[in-house]
């Protein structure tokens, strides 16, 4: 592998290409009208134009993107998150035109990426999975037999959905019947697919994720977990690692299941098992997520480990280089996500950032996509760094995390950092006591 | 007569409404969507639709009028 294109923008190009060069591994950018002035265009060896700022005509755009890998040579091309990442057909497409998918295989990202067949597959594995309807229901009048017979409240999901869209809780049938036509009318409209489920809803979850990762040679690890409860609109704010909530015993069995799950797949390459986790500390499988998160600092700052390094060498055909009992917590982590949005309302708050600083403290990381002078557009999502802080225990990450946010700088943009603050010296949160519903329980309170 | 304003900059993903249609205090007329994020906009008062000004797919900035009511 001496080249890679880098399918992707913002932070995580940037994250990409640092992991790359230090490997001394060639880099190629793409990038939209919008996106010419950011630094990633500049850092990367190679920079390719790929077209206008809407995403189905740049950064989704499959033709222009394999042509700017031919044309740059380069051998394997990395998704990055979001965009193309999961996209089946595009990993195939990648491989068809011998070049290299730094991700598992396109069977596997689609199966993974039907939560369906995603379902069928754990249960057959023996990981546990939400209580609910095996089939897709092809009714209302069906959703409401499988509902009366898990019992409310339910969750009804679109197969095809994720990241918090197509899914609604319904407490009862009346609300059960009102979602079905909207939600599947959008789940059409969306994701082209109007496939939906009944599952029982796991009541105050937490939410709390493994990552794997599995070589060409069948070996999977687990890297401990993270856990990703505090999230507005199902998006996550604050990821932090080692869970508060999870004993040594659930932790272990958790990884477990994480590692059961990934070989029932054969998963090659880096890869997170989703799951919630009830108050009683039962756990059910929620989803795969076949590429690189967001959130994979945290378990770097945690673990010591490259993450983006361990998916250059596991797509080189590489063994893992790392053995299970050497992959320990060493640090607590937490990553706070800095989105350019208000942050009482949480609306996207596009703009030109006039002032940008962000904090340079140590055992302060700092994954960000901007500079000053950055226009931030309507076009993307509204994340513009992310602060990774660690400490040798979790109230000291969490100062760290205190005074890493009092001391960066951004004007021109309303941005969520009040926000963040606040969570960080949340009393529930301090004491790791807090679930999904934390935020908008916190909202609730504050408007009494 | 009263403006339904978009309160951020974005794109119109759907319009739940059409000249004649009787809206209620508080119902969804509009869907934007910007950075990734649907939000739909509520008309403040109660009327009847009397003009669309937004079609969907387009790019409108935070204030631009999206539906007026009488």
């Amino acid at each position: 592998m001496r080249k890679v294109l880098i399918a992707n923008r913002g932070e995580i190009a940037r994250r990409i290409i640092r992991t790359c060069r230090a490997e001394g591994v060639a880099t190629v950018a793409v990038y939209s009208d919008a996106d010419s002035e950011l630094p990633f265009v500049k850092e990367a060896d190679e920079a390719v134009h790929i077209g206008p700022p809407p995403v189905p005509h740049s950064y989704l755009n499959v033709e222009a993107i394999i042509r700017a890998a031919k044309d740059t040579g380069a051998d394997a091309i990395h998704p990055g998150y979001g965009l193309l990442s999961e996209n089946e057909a595009f990993a195939r497409r990648v491989q068809e035109e011998g070049i290299v998918f730094i991700g598992p295989a396109p069977e596997v990202i689609g199966q993974m990426g039907d939560k369906l067949t995603a379902r069928r597959i754990m249960q057959q594995a023996g990981v546990p999975v939400v209580p609910g309807g095996e089939d897709s229901v092809e009714t209302v009048d069906e959703a409401a037999d499988v509902a009366a017979s898990i019992g409310y409240p339910v969750m009804l999901k679109a197969s095809a959905g994720g990241g918090g869209i197509g899914m609604q809780i319904c407490r009862d049938e009346a609300s059960l019947r009102q979602a079905y036509q909207s939600l599947r009318g959008r789940a059409k409209a969306y994701f082209g697919n109007d496939a939906m489920y009944v599952e029982k809803y796991v009541e105050r979850p937490r939410h709390i994720e493994v990552q794997i990762a599995g070589d060409q040679h069948g070996t999977v690890l687990h890297l401990l977990e993270r856990e990703c409860s505090i999230q507005r609109r199902h998006q996550k704010v604050l990821e932090e690692s080692p869970s508060p909530f999870l004993d040594p015993e659930t932790r272990e069995q958790l990884c477990q299941s994480a590692v059961l799950a990934a070989k029932a797949v054969s998963y090659t390459g880096v890869g997170t098992v989703e799951f919630i986790v009830d108050e009683s500390k039962q756990f059910y499988f929620l989803e795969m997520n076949t590429r690189l998160q967001v959130e994979h600092p945290v378990t770097e700052e945690m673990t010591g480990l490259d993450l983006v390094s361990m998916q250059l060498s596991i797509a080189r055909g590489e063994r893992l280089g790392v053995k299970q009992e050497e992959i320990k917590a060493q640090r607590h982590a937490i990553e706070l996500r800095v989105y350019a949005e208000d942050p009482v309302s949480f609306l996207p708050s596009p703009g030109t950032i006039s002032l940008y600083q962000p904090p340079a403290m140590e055992h302060v990381r700092i994954d960000d996509g901007v500079q000053s002078g950055t226009q931030v557009t309507p076009f993307y999502d509204p994340m513009i760094a992310k602060v990774i802080v660690s400490g040798a225990t979790r109230d000291e990450a969490v100062e760290r995390g205190i005074a890493a946010m009092q001391n960066f700088q951004i004007a021109g943009i309303k941005t969520n950092i009040p926000f963040l603050l606040e969570v960080l010296s949340d009393g529930r949160f301090r004491q790791g006591q807090y679930t999904t519903w934390f935020i908008q329980e916190r909202a609730a309170q504050s408007n009494n | 007569m009263k403006h339904v304003a978009a309160n951020m900059a974005g794109t119109v993903l759907n319009i739940l409404v059409q000249p004649g249609d009787e809206v209620s205090a508080g119902q969804d007329v509009v869907v934007l969507e910007s950075m990734k994020m649907e939000v739909p906009i509520q008309s403040e008062v109660a009327g009847k639709v009397s003009e669309v000004r937004a079609n969907i797919g387009d790019f409108v900035n935070d204030g631009d009028i999206l539906v007026i009511v009488e």
